[in-house]
Parts: structure tokens; C-alpha cells; sequence
């Protein structure tokens, strides 16, 4: 756990430092979206790396949490920092509210997957049709630049913001490596059967992952409204964000604590690369991406942060 | 209540894209039921097959039901080829590699087309396109009519060729027991890679029978592939005839639905089926095995 904390504070110091020295506002975008796709990530791999729990919708408590980030602000006349407070025990309270329906029948494998793939259409299609969400155009928020509004006027100011997101995620995943709750989810996610003849309470363990997962989600979501002032139903709850999250865990390498890290950072990088690269030709750097991404799993498969793993087995083999 | 009248006309409209989608879910409940991954890249996959139809009218002036003969047997090969060299040797025997694989490669493929046909819907003219049939008090299109026979042809050929051929005994002994089959003789990779390839052929039909009544442009799959997993669930992950009959049913709740609600909150009535069915009965309404 020390080892674990000390990496983290290690890291979230790199971050701040190059932030202090950068000024060039590529760079700090990038870190910036770099971190955000870090934190889905690690959001995501709370429930589906530990919890074993693959979730397809995701972007079921993303939107909820920009949502609830742009009404509180925009209808209720809250202030920014209490609406993210909101976003994301909201984001949370659906997490709640969709393990304790899906955990309770026994859901597990693809049908979990598919459910929560389906609870974040049924989320988009409300969205689209009810009137305090915009309907199909969405919401805008014309936020003045201060302090209490979250507006900052560079981009460094939402860097420690989100960066904060992301070391409070890392920290949340090292107790889950080192406590006794993060071993009993780890022992569910081994063998569910198993578990219980232990005495886990799988239904127990499994409805705190998805929450604590739900809420980080929430947070990103809030964040993204924050930062583009702006959302709109596919943006919050279309597949995209869902598939987003999940890649990053599970090419970075899933269940472990820096693999969502180094998954967002390098599909960050590649995404970045390959449209400045090939931008003009629309689909052309997509077409690059998906063929990483085939490749990556071809020959990666325990994700990157397996690969020091692979190739110790490798030439453990060949000996 | 509505009147017979309206509600007639909406039932049948529903039961003849119902077999359409009972055609494509098929497919998906092959693959689900034998190799037990769940094919993300079928939507792509039938929106690939769409724009071959496109073009072999546009281009060729082929007319899409005469196109049958070449776009279901050029599916039949892309999926065999897919699973074959991609997915089969990408997946380490992890399911969420395969899961990331058919991802990966849905991606590669919605992109394509995306830089080859541009984001436009496109459509095509043929004689029958405006052709209505008169059933009762309800006119219904005759490419729809056309459909449904030729979903429910399909789909009867490929009961036949499950039940009835030593190809169809293959795949239902690796679908139970995939060691047990590799001890007989039989070999696994084939037998996927023959079942991968039928159910995109599936998808090479659907898309011959929906065209002159649809569109195509590179999203139009991702509609068609949630309604698939419902249809899929609804009766039964790897049931053929539940996929059948759900095909139909989530056809009909869709025509009705809409009917009711107006087309937005319409497509609601398909998920709130979905997560209720998975949720209190997820080896399907017509499933007997979990």
C-alpha cells in the first residue's frame, strides 16, 4: 500500500510539474484529455478489471453525471462545485440502483454487458424526450470565468481539477488492491462460488464496485461539461463513452492499478497522432485506430502492462 | 382504442420488418450460441453487405434480389476469413479480447465506410419501390412482402441445414461440448469459422431483402444491432426458433409501440422488454436452457 501511495504522489507530482513547465496549449490539451480518458478508465476498471463485472454502458453514469452537473447549475441555480458534488453521488446512486437490479437476479458475463448497454439507451432515448434535459439539441452552459463556476482561464486550472479526479481514482484502486473489500471483490471476480462458500456476500461486494465506479464516472461526466460547457444526449449516453472506458482498461491491462494509466495515455496519443496525421481523409484515422487496436489484442493479450509478463513467459518457455 | 382499421396495417408492418429482424438476430444467435462471443462488428458487418447491394445496383444494375447469389456467399466468406485470421487467432481464448477484437474491427469497418461512401444516406430506385400490396384494409409495400417471404425462406434453410446435415450436427457438438467434438474428429476452427461465416451470410440476405425498402449509410447498423441482442435475449441466447419468433414479436411491440408513443419514445418499449426479460428471465421466453 506505502509502495502504491508513494508511486501515486510520484505521479501526480510529474503531472503537476510538467504542467508548471509547459506552455504550449497542445501540450496541456493533451495532458488534460490525456487524464480525463484516464479517469473513465480507471472508473471503468474499478468494477470491470476488480469486480470482473464487464459493463457496456458506462456511459450510463457519465451522462447522468454531466447532466446532473449542467441542470444543477443551469435550472437550480446551484453553485459549480455543489453540482459536482451532486454529478457525482447521482452518477453513483445509478450505479446503485442498476447493480442492486442486475446483482440481485444473478446477472453476470455477457448478459450484465448487455443490460448495461441497454439501461444507457433507455438513459439517451429519456433524454432525448424529456423537456428539463433540452430534448435532442442539449444544454449550454454560458459559464462565467471564476473560482466558484469552475471556469478557469487556462487550461492548467482544469488540469489540477481532474487531475485531483484521478489520483482520488488511484488511490480508491490501490485500497481495492490492499483491503479486505478489494480481496473479497477480487475473490468474487476468481470464482463467485467459491467466494461464498467463504462467506463473501457477492451481492454486497459486487453493489459497492459498480457504485464507487458509477461515481468516478459521474465525475468525468461533470468534468466534461465543465470543460466544453455543452451536452447533448448521444454525447452523454451514446456508445462511444462506454467503448472509450473500457478499451482503455483492457488494452492498458484490466485488475491492475497503473494498466488503465498507460491504456488512456498511449490511445490518447495514437488517436492524436493519427488525426493530425491523417485529418483530412474523414474515417481514414479511425480505420488506423481500429487496426491498432486488433493488433494490440492480437499480440498483447494481457494488455500492456502484461507485456513485461508475456515476455518473461516467453523466454521462460523457450528455455 | 384503435381502430382494426389502423391497428391492422401497424401489426403487419411490424411482422414483415419483425422478419427482417429475426434474419439478422439468426445470425447473431449462431454465432452466440457456438462460440459464445458476442459479435459487437454484426451491425458493421450488415452495413457492409448494405453498401455491396448499393453498389452492385448502382454500379452493375444488378437488381438486389438478384444480388443474393453473390453478396450472401461474398458475406459467407468475409466472416469465415474474419474469424478465421482475425478474430480467432487475436483472441488468446479470452472473451474480452474477443470482445475488443469484433470492436476493433467494427470500428475499422464503419470507417471505411465512412471514407469511401461519405456520411450521405443513400437509397436506390427499383420498379417495385412504390409498389403496395392490399391485405385486408391495410397496403402494405411489396419489397416488405418480399421480405418477410424471404426472411422466413432463410431462416427455414438454415433450421434445415442445422438440423438436418452432418455440417449442422458439426456445430451443434462443438455448441455443447467443444473438447469433446475436437476428440471425435471434428475440427473446432472450422466449425467456427463455418458458423462466423453463416451468420454474416445471414446478414448478406437481410441486406438483399431490406435495401429497396431501406437506406444505407455508414451508422445505419448500429440501429439494427441492439434490436439483434434483444431479439437475441428475448428468445434465448443460440435458440433459432426463439429468435424467430422474438424477431416477429419485437417487430410488432416496435410498429405498435410507435403507433402510441411517437417514434422516439416507441424504441423504448424494445429496451424496457430487453432489461425486464434479462433481468427475471434471461434464458429467454422461448429458451430452455440457461
Amino acid at each position: 500500500m506505502t509502495r502504491d501511495i508513494a508511486a501515486i504522489v510520484l505521479f501526480a507530482a510529474g503531472v503537476l510539474g510538467l504542467t508548471a513547465v509547459a506552455d504550449s496549449g497542445v501540450v496541456l490539451t493533451f495532458v488534460m484529455m490525456a487524464l480525463y480518458a484516464t479517469l473513465m478508465a480507471q472508473a471503468w476498471n474499478m468494477l470491470g478489471g476488480y469486480g470482473g463485472q464487464f459493463s457496456f454502458g458506462h456511459a450510463l453514469f457519465f451522462g447522468t453525471g454531466a447532466y446532473m452537473q449542467a441542470i444543477a447549475q443551469l435550472n437550480l441555480g446551484l453553485n459549480a462545485w455543489v453540482a459536482l458534488a451532486l454529478a457525482v453521488v447521482a452518477a453513483a446512486g445509478v450505479g446503485l440502483f442498476v447493480g442492486a437490479l442486475t446483482f440481485r437476479y444473478g446477472l453476470k458475463g455477457s448478459y450484465f454487458a448487455l443490460v448495461t448497454l441497454a439501461f444507457a439507451e433507455v438513459f439517451r432515448i429519456l433524454a432525448v424526450s424529456v423537456g428539463f434535459t433540452g430534448g435532442g439539441v442539449g444544454l449550454m452552459l454560458p459559464l462565467q470565468e471564476s473560482f466558484a463556476n469552475l471556469q478557469f482561464s487556462s487550461r492548467k486550472g482544469y488540469i489540477v481539477l481532474v487531475l485531483g479526479f484521478v489520483v482520488a481514482a488511484l488511490l480508491v484502486t490501490a485500497w481495492l488492491r490492499h483491503s479486505r473489500f478489494g480481496a473479497q471483490l477480487q475473490a468474487v471476480r476468481d470464482n463467485e462460488d467459491a467466494a461464498r462458500a467463504i462467506g463473501v456476500d457477492p451481492f454486497r461486494v459486487k453493489l459497492g464496485a459498480i457504485t464507487l465506479s458509477g461515481g468516478f464516472m459521474g465525475a468525468a461526466g461533470a468534468f466534461y461539461v465543465q470543460v466544453f460547457q455543452y451536452i447533448d444526449p448521444s454525447i452523454g449516453f451514446g456508445p462511444h463513452t462506454s467503448v472509450e472506458a473500457l478499451v482503455a482498461a483492457i488494452v492498458g491491462g484490466m485488475g491492475t492499478l497503473w494498466g488503465p494509466v498507460l491504456g488512456a495515455l498511449v490511445l490518447h496519443l495514437l488517436a492524436d497522432f493519427t488525426r493530425n496525421l491523417f485529418g483530412q481523409l474523414p474515417g481514414l484515422n479511425l480505420v488506423i485506430y481500429g487496426s491498432v487496436l486488433v493488433v494490440i489484442v492480437m499480440f498483447l493479450p494481457r494488455g500492456l502492462s502484461g507485456v513485461g509478463r508475456s515476455v518473461r513467459d516467453a523466454w521462460r518457455a523457450r528455455k | 382504442m384503435l381502430e382494426f382499421g389502423i391497428l391492422f396495417p401497424s401489426v403487419l408492418n411490424g411482422l414483415t420488418t419483425g422478419a427482417v429482424y429475426a434474419l439478422i438476430a439468426l445470425g447473431l444467435t449462431l454465432i452466440y450460441g457456438v462460440l459464445h462471443i458476442i459479435n459487437f462488428a454484426h451491425g458493421a458487418s450488415l452495413m457492409v453487405a448494405l453498401y455491396a447491394v448499393y453498389g452492385l445496383k448502382q454500379h452493375l444494375g444488378i437488381d438486389p434480389y438478384l444480388a443474393l447469389p453473390i453478396v450472401v456467399p461474398g458475406m459467407f466468406v468475409l466472416g469465415y476469413g474474419l474469424q478465421r485470421l482475425i478474430i480467432n487467432r487475436a483472441s488468446h481464448g479470452r472473451d474480452e479480447n474477443i470482445l475488443l477484437v469484433t470492436l476493433g474491427i467494427s470500428i475499422v469497418l464503419e470507417n471505411l465506410a465512412l471514407m469511401f461512401f461519405k456520411s450521405d444516406t443513400r437509397s436506390i430506385e427499383t420498379p417495385y419501390t412504390l409498389t403496395t400490396v392490399a391485405i385486408g384494409p391495410a397496403m402494405i409495400a411489396l419489397p416488405k412482402l418480399v421480405a418477410f417471404a424471404g426472411a422466413l425462406v432463410t431462416s427455414s434453410l438454415l433450421l434445415w441445414l442445422v438440423t438436418r446435415t452432418d455440417l449442422g450436427r458439426a456445430i451443434r457438438a462443438v455448441a455443447k461440448e467443444k473438447h469433446g467434438a475436437k476428440l471425435m474428429g471434428i475440427d473446432v476452427d472450422h466449425v467456427y469459422a463455418m458458423c462466423f461465416g453463416i451468420g454474416l451470410a445471414c446478414l448478406g440476405a437481410a441486406a438483399c431483402f431490406l435495401l429497396p425498402a431501406y437506406y444505407v449509410n455508414p451508422q445505419v447498423g448500429g440501429g439494427f444491432v441492439l434490436v439483434a441482442f434483444t431479439i437475441v435475449v428475448l428468445g434465448g441466447m443460440g435458440s433459432f426458433a426463439g429468435a424467430l419468433m422474438g424477431g416477429l414479436l419485437i417487430g410488432v411491440v416496435e410498429s405498435v409501440g410507435g403507433l402510441f408513443l411517437g417514434e422516439s419514445l416507441g424504441q423504448i418499449g424494445i429496451f424496457v422488454i430487453f432489461i425486464a426479460v434479462l433481468l427475471f428471465r434471461p434464458q429467454g421466453l422461448f429458451g430452455a436452457k440457461a
